[in-house]
């Protein structure tokens, strides 16, 4: 398999409608219209979706798992950061 | 369904579909890159479901596929050609996938004994179709050798490119409008992909096409005797 040539993307899918975009996996292509096709191929053709984003993945900037507790371990003693003082009305999903 | 299925119609049709499938199945292993051999496979996988539908209508399935001899199949003599390089393939796809998603189309509105299995297919095929023209652009405006690789593969393919519209039987679709709107579709997407349609003849003596009567090409034993030699040599075999 020589695709080192193609570029990665990631690809996200939007299973329902109402529902957001969900990153399910990367592939090679060789251009955006190319990854479209080959993500329909590899992630959706057994109904998982309505619709399809591609993204270079050279584009997208990742936190760095060094920056891991300045950005991920807040002090826990702010409980009135936590939104658990609301009664969530029924009906109300995906929330 | 009506007991009016046309034999002659179904196992043309039929056939095609079956031996292309067998075709891109061959890719499986083979294919440049895994993205597209999975692509190669799921068109492979599309054109098999409605072999089986189609063989299905006029006898068990699994005699016709794997029990008839050579003389008995009636595919076109396109889809049997080997796989050659990718761009052989894809010229392959580009010429039958057109040709597939116009008649389909038509069968599809037409009410015939075809029209619900047509219906369903038309958009695998619409599929197919674009699939085989996006590569298509890129190889014909692609690098100096893809571009050489696909003029070649076109002009090789281009004599089975009339025996699609020869009438069959039980077939009712206008084949003189098909060819004519096949005509300029492959060509629209040649031009696009820098390239021309070849020249040279889709008919009479120096054109290929006799597969609807039971005659094929050399390659075609060779295949079939690997598509069938499971089972003949374990009849019933199964997972």
């Amino acid at each position: 398999m020589t695709n080192t040539d193609w570029p990665l993307w990631e690809v996200f899918v939007r299973s329902r409608r109402g529902l957001s975009h969900t990153h399910a996996g990367s592939l090679h292509a060789p251009d955006a219209e190319f990854a479209l096709r080959n993500a329909r191929d590899l992630y959706t053709r057994r109904g998982e979706g309505v619709s399809i984003w591609v993204v270079p993945a050279a584009a997208i900037t990742a936190s760095s798992p060094d920056e891991k507790d300045p950005f991920f371990e807040p002090a826990a003693d702010k409980p009135y950061r936590h939104p658990t003082f609301y009664e969530i009305p029924e009906g109300v999903k995906h929330l | 369904m009506t007991a009016t299925v046309p034999m002659t119609a179904a196992l043309a049709l039929g056939d095609d579909a079956l031996v292309l499938s067998h075709r891109l199945g061959e890719w499986a292993g083979h294919a440049p890159v895994l993205e597209e051999e999975v692509a190669l496979a799921n068109i492979a996988l599309d054109l098999l479901g409605q072999a089986r539908v189609l063989l299905s209508m006029v006898g068990d399935e699994d005699d016709l596929a794997y029990l008839r001899e050579e003389r008995a199949f009636r595919n076109l003599q396109l889809v049997e050609q080997p796989n050659g390089d990718f761009a052989h393939t894809i010229a392959r796809q580009l010429y039958f996938s057109t040709y597939q998603h116009l008649l389909y189309s038509e069968l599809a509105a037409s009410g015939g004994p075809f029209a619900p299995l047509a219906a369903k297919a038309v958009k695998e095929v619409a599929y197919h179709r674009d699939h085989a023209e996006q590569w298509t652009l890129r190889l014909g405006d692609g690098t100096d050798e893809s571009h050489e690789r696909m003029r070649r593969a076109c002009q090789a393919l281009w004599k089975f490119t009339g025996e699609p519209f020869q009438p069959v039987e039980g077939l009712d679709a206008g084949f003189s409008g098909l060819e004519t709107a096949w005509l300029e579709s492959v060509g629209d997407v040649l031009r696009r992909a820098t390239l021309t349609l070849p020249e040279g003849a889709r008919t009479g003596a120096w054109s290929a096409g006799a597969g609807r009567q039971g005659l094929h090409t050399e390659p075609f034993g060779r295949m079939l005797a690997e598509m069938q030699h499971l089972h003949r040599s374990h009849p019933g075999a199964a997972w």
